[in-house]
C-alpha cells in the first residue's frame, strides 16, 4: 500500500491552486516568509525518514506568534491543510508534507526565553534544539533529561509532537514526563495554555494528550520543561554474552535486584561489529550481544550499585564485564551505541529503522522471530535495543536502488511490528506513527478504537486540517490493509523470487 | 493485616458495559462509584449509581517487567500490599481516604502524595487503560509496555477526568522498587529559611523525596541508597522523625485536616510562588507540602478570592470542603480551554451519561 497520501484511502484532498493560495496568504500575512518555488521547497520535501518525499504546496517560515496565528486563521478559512515541522529529524514521516498542504516550519522560533535555576525550569520556543536546553542549563548544574539520539539536531517542539524518548527513559521518563506547560495556537487561531508552572492544572490533562499528538491537535508555540540536577557521577558497565537470550535475562535480573539503571542498552552481533568498525568503542566483536548499563546518582550509591550489577551480570553468564575507568572511556562506550545507526548505515546503502516495544520477557522470542523473518525476506537485520524499557530498534539493511528492495524492506518491517503487537507490545515506542506506520495501526487497534481517536481529533480540529493522513488511519485504509495483506505477501514473494533470479 | 479475606478476583466488565450501553440507549446519566471515598472531590452528580465494586482483581503483575494491571474496583490497599510483598510500590503515593478506596477512584481523581514533585504523579505512571465508552464497548489504549506512542494518549487523558469521558475499567501502571533506605528528619526552621534551603538543595542531586513545612518546622524525607541517605542525614542535621508522618500527611490524618470546620483548600502553585495575597491569612498557618508547590489552607474565604489569588501566583485552587452549594470546587477554566473541554466531552460522551457536571457545570 502506498505510503504517500492517497485520496482513495485517506480521504478527498481539496483541489488547491498554488498561486491562488500563495496570493491569499501573502495578502493576509505580508511580512511572513513564504516559499513557493520548487528549488526553494525541495529541502523540505521529507523529514528524517527520507525514503518518503512529497513537495508541499507552499512552505511558511513565520518568525512571530502573530504570523503563526494569522497563518492558521487563513488556512482554516481557506480549508488548506497544515503540516507542522520542527527540525525535520523525525523517523516516521510525521512531518512529510502534503502536495495540497502548507508546510509550517517552526525552526525560526529558536530562542531560549528563560532558564530559572531556582524553579528548575526552562521556557523555550519550539525550534530550540534538545541539547541546547541542557547546554544552557549546565552552568547551574542542571539538565533536561530526555535525550533522543538526534538530540544535537532535533527540536523540542518536535520532541513534544512525538513524545520523544532516548536512552535514559526508564529512569527519567519520556518527553511527556518532563514538559510542564505548553502554549498552543489552535487551527482556529485561538491561544491556549496547557499545564502550568505548578505541578498540575484544573480540568482534563490536555497536556498529556498533546504530547505525542504529532501536530494534529494544535500548533505548539512555547514549551516549559523541568530541569533536573545533574547526577553527581555516572558509571558504565559493559557486559558481553555468548547468547542473546542470556543478555535478555540479565536485564530482568538487574531490575529484579531493585536497581533502575540510568541507561540499559543492548546490541546484537551485527550492531556490535558495525559500531566497532565505525567508532572503535572497544566492543568485543566476538560476542553475540553486549549490554551497556549506566548507573548514575550520588557516588556512594552508584559504587554500591555497580558492585550489585557486576554480581548479577556474572551470575547471568556474562563472558566478560568491563567498567569504564574514566569519563573518556565511558563516553567511548556510549559513542558506539549512539552512533549505531550511522555505523550500520556504512554496511549497507540504506537502512530502515523499526521502533517496536515489547514486554522484555518476550525478547528471546521476538529476536528469534526477527531472525527468521530476516532469512525469509533475504535482508540482514541489526538489533539495537533500549533493553531497560523494551524498546527495540531493529535496523533493516537494504539497497533502495535495487528494484523492489524498498518494498521488501517495508514488508519485513511491517511484519516485525506486527510481531511486536502479537507478543503484547506496540508498533512504536518513541518515533511515532506518522505516515510510516499508518497501516500497522490497523493491526494494533480495532476499528472502534480508531474511531475514538478520530473523535478526540475532531474535538480540536473538526475539519481535519492539521496534519491530515498521519497517525490515525481511515476505515477505508484499514479495510484495504486487511483485505490485501495476503496479496501484499504474494507480491513480496515474487519480488524475492525476482531477486534470486 | 489480620484475618484478611482472600483478594476478590472477578471480571465484571461485560455487566458494566451492558449497564452503560443501556444508559446510553435510554439517555440516563450515571454516577460512577468505586469505594466512594473521594465523593468530596468535585461537584455532586445526581444520577443512577454504577459501581465498579464487582470488577476487581489484579489481572497481571510481573515485578521484573515493573508492570501491574489492575481492575478498577480493586482496593488500593490490596494493590499496595501486593506490590510491597515484592519490594515494589506506586511511586506517586496516592492518598487513601479509607480502606474502601479503589484503584479506579485513584486514577479518576489523579491525586498524588508527598513524593509527587520528585517521583511524578499518577498519570506519569499510567501505561495503559481499558475504558468502556459511551456505547458500552471496552476499548484499550496504551498497553503494558514502558514506551508507547501509537495513537493519541487517551490513557493519560483519563487520569483526573473523574470518569466524565468514560468508565475506566482497568489500568496498567509502571511500578518501581522501594528505596533501599529511608530516613525522616524534623528541622525547626522559620518558613522563609526553609524555602531558601529547599531551593538550594533542589539544585543538587540529594536523595530528598518529601519536604513539608508546618507548625514551625521543615519535615524532610530522604530516600535512596543507604550511603547517600546516611551522608545527607549527617549533612542536613535536625531531629529524627517517625516515617509514619508521611502516611498521616498523605491520608490527611494530621490534626490540621481532621480538626476544625473551616473549608479546606488545596493550592497548587509554582515552587517559588510568593506568599498569597489573601487578606487575614498568615502563611505560617498553612501546610507547605511538595517543597511549597502544594499548600493547604483552612479558611472561610470567598471562593473567587482564593481562586484569583492562586491564579495570580501562577497556580490554581481546589476546595475540598465543607463546601456551600454555590462554591465551585475547581478553579474556573479560561474561555478557550472550556470550549475544548466541552468539545472533547461531546465527542467522547455525546449523550452526557458519564458523571455529568462532576468537574464543571458546563459538562
Amino acid at each position: 500500500m502506498n505510503i504517500l497520501y492517497d485520496e482513495r484511502l485517506d480521504g478527498p484532498a481539496p483541489a488547491l491552486d498554488r498561486a491562488t493560495i500563495r496570493d491569499s496568504l501573502a495578502k493576509a500575512i505580508p511580512d511572513m516568509l513564504l516559499l513557493h518555488r520548487e528549488e526553494d521547497m525541495r529541502p523540505f520535501e521529507c523529514d528524517g525518514l527520507s525514503v518518503y518525499r512529497t513537495l508541499p504546496l507552499l512552505v511558511a517560515l513565520p518568525d512571530s506568534l502573530d504570523q503563526v496565528q494569522r497563518l492558521l486563521v487563513e488556512c482554516h478559512r481557506l480549508g488548506v491543510p497544515v503540516v507542522t515541522r520542527g527540525a525535520g529529524t523525525g523517523l516516521s514521516a510525521g512531518a512529510l508534507p502534503l502536495t495540497h498542504g502548507v508546510l509550517l516550519v517552526m525552526s525560526r522560533f529558536s530562542r531560549i526565553l528563560e532558564i530559572d535555576p531556582e524553579a528548575r525550569i526552562a521556557r523555550v520556543e519550539p525550534g530550540v534544539r534538545n541539547l541546547a536546553i541542557s547546554e544552557a542549563a549546565s552552568p547551574y548544574g542542571l539538565y533536561y533529561a530526555p535525550d533522543p539520539s538526534s538530540q544535537i539536531a532535533c527540536s523540542i517542539g518536535g520532541n513534544v509532537a512525538e513524545n520523544a524518548g532516548g536512552v535514559h527513559c526508564l529512569k527519567y521518563g519520556l518527553t511527556v514526563h518532563n514538559v510542564i506547560k505548553v502554549e498552543v495556537i489552535t487551527i482556529e487561531g485561538e491561544h491556549m495554555t496547557l499545564g502550568s508552572d505548578a505541578l498540575d492544572a484544573p480540568g482534563f490533562d490536555l497536556l498529556a494528550l498533546f504530547n505525542g499528538s504529532e501536530g494534529m491537535l494544535g500548533v505548539v508555540t512555547e514549551i516549559t520543561v523541568k530541569l533536573l540536577p545533574k547526577p553527581e557521577v555516572a558509571k558504565v558497565l559493559m557486559a558481553s554474552f555468548d547468547d542473546v537470550e542470556k543478555a535478555g535475562n540479565a536485564v530482568g535480573a538487574i531490575i529484579e535486584a531493585g536497581i533502575i539503571p540510568g541507561g540499559l542498552e543492548m546490541m546484537d552481533k551485527l550492531a556490535i561489529i558495525a559500531a566497532e568498525d565505525f567508532i572503535g568503542a572497544g566492543y568485543p566483536v566476538d560476542a553475540e550481544a553486549i549490554l551497556l548499563c549506566e548507573l548514575d546518582g550520588v557516588e556512594a550509591d552508584v559504587d554500591d550499585d555497580c558492585e550489585t550489577v557486576r554480581r548479577v551480570l556474572e551470575k547471568a553468564g556474562a563472558t566478560g564485564i568491563k567498567q569504564a575507568r574514566d569519563d573518556a572511556e565511558r563516553a567511548r562506550f556510549w559513542a558506539g551505541r549512539k552512533n549505531a545507526f550511522p555505523a550500520v548505515g556504512r554496511m549497507s546503502p540504506d537502512y530502515y529503522c523499526m521502533d517496536g516495544t515489547i514486554p522484555r520477557r518476550e525478547l528471546a522470542r521476538v529476536l528469534k522471530g526477527i531472525s527468521d523473518l530476516s532469512e525469509r525476506y533475504g535482508l540482514k537485520v541489526a538489533n539495537v535495543f533500549h533493553a531497560g524499557d523494551g524498546n527495540m530498534h531493529p535496523l533493516i539493511l537494504f539497497d533502495a536502488n535495487r528494484e523492489g528492495e524498498l518494498a521488501v524492506a517495508e514488508a519485513l518491517g511491517g511484519e516485525i511490528l506486527e510481531l511486536c503487537v502479537e507478543v503484547g507490545g506496540t508498533i512504536t515506542g518513541e518515533h511515532g506513527v506518522g505516515r510510516e506506520k499508518i497501516n500497522q495501526m490497523c493491526a494494533q487497534f480495532r476499528p472502534d478504537e480508531l474511531a475514538t481517536f478520530r473523535a478526540a481529533k475532531a474535538a480540536f480540529d473538526p475539519s481535519d486540517l492539521l496534519n491530515p493522513g498521519k497517525n490515525i488511519p481511515t476505515p477505508a485504509r484499514c479495510s484495504e490493509f486487511r483485505t490485501i495483506k495476503s496479496a501484499a505477501n504474494d507480491t513480496v514473494s515474487s519480488a524475492l523470487r525476482g531477486d534470486v533470479e | 493485616m489480620t484475618n484478611a479475606t482472600p483478594p476478590r478476583d472477578h471480571d465484571d466488565s461485560a455487566a458494566l458495559a451492558e449497564r452503560i450501553r443501556q444508559a446510553g440507549a435510554d439517555g440516563t446519566p450515571l454516577r460512577i462509584v468505586g469505594g466512594d471515598t473521594r465523593y468530596f472531590y468535585g461537584r455532586e452528580v445526581v444520577a443512577n449509581v454504577l459501581t465498579t465494586h464487582e470488577h476487581c482483581g489484579i489481572s497481571f503483575y510481573d515485578p521484573i517487567e515493573l508492570v501491574v494491571s489492575v481492575r478498577a474496583g480493586t482496593p488500593l490497599a490490596e494493590l499496595e500490599a501486593t506490590l510491597a510483598a515484592q519490594g515494589q510500590m506506586l511511586p506517586f503515593e496516592p492518598p487513601r481516604y479509607g480502606m474502601a478506596s479503589t484503584v479506579g477512584g485513584m486514577v479518576a481523581t489523579g491525586l498524588s502524595g508527598p513524593r509527587r514533585p520528585w517521583a511524578g504523579s499518577v498519570r506519569d505512571f499510567v501505561l495503559g487503560t481499558r475504558v468502556i465508552n459511551h456505547e458500552g464497548i471496552e476499548q484499550r489504549f496504551g498497553g503494558e509496555v514502558m514506551k508507547n506512542v501509537a495513537g493519541y494518549d487517551l490513557s493519560r487523558l483519563m487520569v483526573g477526568a473523574q470518569g466524565t469521558l468514560g468508565l475506566i475499567s482497568e489500568v496498567s501502571f509502571k511500578v518501581l522498587p522501594q528505596p533501599g533506605a529511608i530516613h525522616s528528619l524534623h528541622l525547626e526552621l522559620p518558613l522563609d529559611e526553609a524555602q531558601r534551603r529547599l531551593a538550594e538543595w533542589g539544585r543538587e542531586p540529594l536523595p530528598i523525596s518529601a519536604a513539608t513545612w508546618l507548625e514551625g518546622a521543615l519535615h524532610l524525607r530522604l530516600e535512596g541508597g543507604p550511603s547517600s541517605v546516611a551522608a545527607t542525614r549527617a549533612r542536613i542535621g535536625g531531629d529524627d522523625l517517625d516515617n509514619d508522618f508521611w502516611n498521616a500527611l498523605r491520608d490527611q490524618r494530621l490534626n490540621f485536616f481532621t480538626a476544625g470546620s473551616l473549608p479546606l483548600w488545596r493550592l497548587s502553585l509554582p515552587h517559588r510562588a510568593p506568599s498569597l495575597e489573601l487578606a487575614g491569612i498568615d502563611e505560617r498557618e498553612m501546610i507547605h507540602d511538595w517543597a511549597g508547590a502544594q499548600r493547604w489552607l483552612r479558611a472561610d474565604l470567598d471562593a473567587e478570592i482564593v481562586c484569583r489569588a492562586a491564579k495570580a501566583a501562577g497556580g490554581h485552587a481546589t476546595c475540598y470542603g465543607p463546601r456551600p452549594d454555590a462554591v465551585e470546587p475547581f478553579t474556573p477554566l479560561p474561555e478557550v480551554l472550556l470550549k475544548y473541554h466541552r468539545n472533547l466531552k461531546a465527542q467522547l460522551d455525546p449523550k452526557g451519561i458519564f458523571n455529568p457536571g462532576r468537574l464543571y457545570a458546563a459538562f
